[in-house]
């Protein structure tokens, strides 16, 4: 048997019409349809959930809703002022702790450490830290600061909120170190510049824009963190007295009126969602158009 | 333009284009290709970079539908087929028209099944043993790799990766195979096999081969086509057939000035 | 002038001994802030088991066996709360993996042009980004008026099956996983996505050189090349499940019991930290930090898992 009887006798040659019902093709149109259908499953919960914050929080948009104390059960008005003052304290406390610690870190990654064991060794550590669930970190600021302080405070809920932005802080900051190039380093050095300037004077100033991008999405989602407050931060009806005072915040005002029968506030814990979610959405698109710009 | 056959055997013509004008987008990429290509024989495109070589080579199989922007007009006929009529069905085109790339690119798979990836897809009901053996027989690769057929695909040399991608395209059993510089990333003794290869796969198959190695074109090919490259006023650059002709032709008595200088390396 | 010289030397001199110690101390710094990053999950590690100690003293392993939550006579076995864990991930995973990887080759396939692709993986990268307990609410107000209907269904056609033999009474495991299923579906599909955007073009070139469909290419080629990374979002995406809270608390009925029915209430480890945690006290908080030490190692083995599986596709390429 010649190759060419060969060839001609096991695969014989078909045409190149196209066979609209031949097995194959149907196959391929099916699959297409099927991964469309994906995408739109995927997009269905994302459109109902800002449909309904919209449509039920909404309503309760109103300059008292960001300075007036959360209303009894069955009382008309007030707001979440108190919530929202206790979250941004919390937030801003958890950004005080996590930015330097984070940067500084970030620093050593990149610009001390790079390409060795040690970086990743803590590149590992800091993946895996950021796959901690948020409750056990609560529970991890639970015994380390109210244990140790005897009280629940906004303290607490601030170091329970900076563990969990550290690792974001961790990596989108060495990763914006690393992306300046190695020519602006070596230009510094250069000239003379000791590392400690090159670094400061140079190569931090140069990642500033994606550093900042990267810390607002870890703020943003910190935000929206509930369950490590709902035993450190606690919650509270009042108005701050301070850090080392249980503390009201958004999130936990959502689940906590999210949960009660009484109309007012499960009103109210929309908006707080409608907030939160307004908080989110601009921070995605607000980093997404810095980052493409930047390209 | 059709190659000088009078000093040749008359042959069946394969492919045939007629003023074939290839775009992306708005940006014509070559212009004006009319050429024929006969049946078993070898026939070289080469030419500088840039010079659209490798994209005319890539619509011979329709590989080129991969990129959203790209369309052509005229026409490409295979065995007097309108290759770009809306009934043909680019998949069935790639089966009769195989394709060998430049960067040996095997399946991340056993070399057995690297070789009955297309005929399981066309549903061979056959021995596949045989069939494998002697894909890889055809590829001249069966002696080396015959006791591990098990071993991955990628755990070869570059060179017989490059050999197990031959015998990949062959096992379909196509009529013509597109190489698209095949030795660029090999070394000199694995090119040198290859060249040796294509001379018995000419046999049975029709082949183009892309070259940037004018050597290699003067060895191994029976016909050769020469592109060059012309900027517009925008810079734009557009590819073109400068000639075709039997290899003899184009490399000892070319009629362009610029083949000439092409091939006696002045070009560029 | 040859004074001025020397002394702007020696000056020279000074400053660049003062700045190597600098330069010294900056490198400390910073090294000892690095460290500390990875000291942090020790620290976490070491804190919750030393307050576990009691109650894993106390109960052993016989803890994740029971089902007994009594604060009265401080008696505490959290197998209910293990169980709910497992099966709403699970559940979460039966939905999310099909619908999540499905995705993930819609947006790394050319059905589109990238000026419509490109909002529609903000859009899923922006599922991710939603608090869970906006889920929460979600869940309690839409989501559950939606569902008890077709758990009644279910559970009237059925029902002889032990998966659906309770009656639906709004909030349920099954809900919770679904609401899991949501929360999770963004993980799997952008790293899955990565990994299919990762296959190199080659491979696919081949497979298409050889008259494969696009599905046959993707099925026979793309997926088993990025296999490996799949399977890294996949767990990510189950360490997250597990660890998951408000959204599930708020949709899972917290009831402590572990029913072999889907459409049951019920709880999982880190609900019962959620509802418990604020007012426990004594032996209580050990054993919720025991349940906590439970939830930690788990997701840590999924999690290094996935870290090490993603790491050796990213050394790959």
């Amino acid at each position: 048997m010649t190759s060419q009887e060969f060839a001609s006798n096991v695969l014989p040659r078909r045409s190149l019409k196209r066979v609209p019902s031949s097995p194959r093709t149907l196959f391929s149109a099916v699959m297409t349809v099927v991964a469309f259908a994906c995408a739109a499953i995927a997009l269905i919960p994302l459109i109902s959930v800002l449909y309904y914050v919209i449509i039920n929080g909404a309503g309760r948009l109103g300059p008292d809703l960001f300075t007036q104390l959360p209303p009894p059960p069955l009382v008309k008005g007030g707001g979440f002022g108190n919530a929202i003052l206790g979250t941004l304290l919390t937030v801003g406390m958890a950004a005080a702790i996590s930015i330097p610690f984070g940067v500084l870190a970030a620093i050593f990654l990149s610009e001390f450490a790079r390409d060795t064991v040690v970086a990743d060794w803590i590149d590992f550590f800091t993946n895996v830290l950021s796959g901690v669930p948020s409750i056990v970190v609560g529970v991890f600021a639970y015994a380390l600061v109210v244990v140790t302080t005897g009280t629940f405070s906004a303290f607490a809920g601030g170091v329970a909120l900076a563990v969990l932005m550290l690792p974001t802080i961790v990596r989108t900051a060495a990763e914006s170190l690393e992306s300046v190039p190695n020519e602006t380093r070596q230009a510094a050095i250069g000239l003379g510049a000791t590392r400690f300037q090159t670094t400061i004077q140079v190569v931090l100033p140069a990642a500033i824009p994606a550093i900042v991008t990267g810390v607002m999405l870890a703020i943003s989602r910190a935000a929206g963190e509930t369950a490590p407050l709902i035993f450190t931060a606690l919650f509270s009806q009042y108005w701050a007295k301070g850090v080392w005072e249980p503390i009201a915040s958004l999130s936990v005002l959502v689940f906590n009126f999210a949960t009660v029968p009484y109309k007012n506030q499960q009103q109210l814990a929309w908006a707080g969602a409608l907030v939160l979610v307004g908080m989110v959405l601009i921070t995605s698109i607000l980093s997404r158009w810095a980052t493409q710009r930047k390209r | 333009m059709t190659p000088n056959l009078q000093t040749a055997r008359q042959t069946e013509t394969v492919f045939r284009t007629e003023n074939l004008n290839i775009y992306y987008g708005n940006f014509l990429a070559v212009k004006d290709v009319s050429i024929k290509i006969p049946k078993h024989c070898i026939t070289a495109f080469i030419g500088p970079s840039g010079c659209g070589k490798s994209t005319v080579l890539r619509c011979f199989n329709r590989l080129n539908d991969l990129i959203k922007s790209f369309h052509i007009d005229g026409k490409i006929y295979y065995h007097d087929q309108d290759l770009y009529s809306s009934e043909i069905d680019p998949v069935e085109v790639r089966r009769q028209v195989g394709m060998v790339f430049q960067k040996p690119n095997p399946f991340p798979k056993s070399i057995y099944d690297n070789i009955a990836f297309g005929p399981r897809l066309l549903g061979y009901k056959g021995d596949m043993d045989v069939l494998v053996e002697r894909s890889l027989k055809q590829a001249a690769l069966w002696d080396e790799v015959k006791d591990k057929l098990k071993e991955s695909g990628t755990a070869i040399s570059g060179g017989q990766q490059q050999r197990l991608c031959i015998a990949r395209a062959v096992a379909v059993q196509p009529d013509v195979i597109l190489m698209d510089e095949p030795c660029s990333a090999l070394d000199p003794i694995s090119t040198l096999k290859i060249e040796d290869l294509l001379q018995e796969l000419k046999e049975q198959y029709t082949i183009i081969i892309v070259t940037h190695n004018m050597q290699q074109a003067s060895r191994a090919s029976d016909f050769t086509a020469f592109f060059n490259v012309q900027a517009n006023d925008k810079g734009q650059r557009t590819g073109y057939v400068v000639e075709y002709d039997r290899t003899e032709v184009i490399f000892q008595n070319p009629m362009q000035e610029a083949t000439r200088e092409y091939v006696s390396g002045r070009f560029g | 002038m040859v004074p001025s010289t020397n002394d702007s030397q020696s000056m020279n001199w000074h400053r660049s001994e003062a700045s190597r110690w600098l330069d010294k101390g900056f490198i400390g710094v910073t090294g000892f802030f690095g460290i500390a990053v990875a000291l942090v999950l020790l620290a976490i590690a070491l804190r919750v088991s030393i307050d576990a100690f009691p109650a894993i003293q106390k109960f052993g392993l016989g803890f994740i066996t029971t089902s007994r939550w009594n604060p009265v006579e401080n008696l505490y076995g959290a197998w209910p709360q293990v169980y709910g864990t497992i099966v709403t991930s699970f559940i979460a995973l039966l939905i999310a993996v099909p619908i999540g990887v499905g995705v993930a080759l819609f947006l790394s396939e050319d059905f589109l042009s990238p000026r419509i692709q490109r909002p529609i993986v903000f859009l899923v990268e922006l599922l991710a980004a939603i608090p869970s307990v906006v889920f929460g609410l979600w869940g309690i107000f839409v989501l559950i008026p939606l569902l008890t209907p077709i758990g009644k269904w279910f559970h009237e056609t059925l029902g002889w099956i032990p998966l659906f033999n309770t009656v639906p009474v709004g909030p349920g495991i099954y809900v919770a996983g679904l609401v899991l299923s949501i929360m999770i579906l963004p993980i799997i599909a952008a790293i899955s996505r990565d990994a299919l955007v990762a296959v190199p073009l080659e491979l696919r070139q081949a497979a298409y050189g050889l008259g494969a469909t696009r599905w046959e290419t993707i099925f026979q080629v793309i997926l088993p090349a990025a296999f490996s990374g799949i399977v890294g979002g996949v767990m990510l995406a189950l360490g997250r499940a597990m660890g998951e809270t408000m959204a599930v608390t708020m949709v899972i009925g917290n009831a402590n019991v572990a029913s072999p029915s889907i459409l049951a209430q019920g709880s999982t480890v880190s609900s019962l930290l959620a509802n418990q945690f604020a007012e426990a006290s004594g032996l209580q908080i050990s054993s919720l930090m025991y349940a906590a030490l439970i939830l930690f190692g788990l997701t840590l083995i999924v999690n290094i898992l996935a870290e090490l599986l993603v790491r050796s596709v990213r050394l790959k390429l």
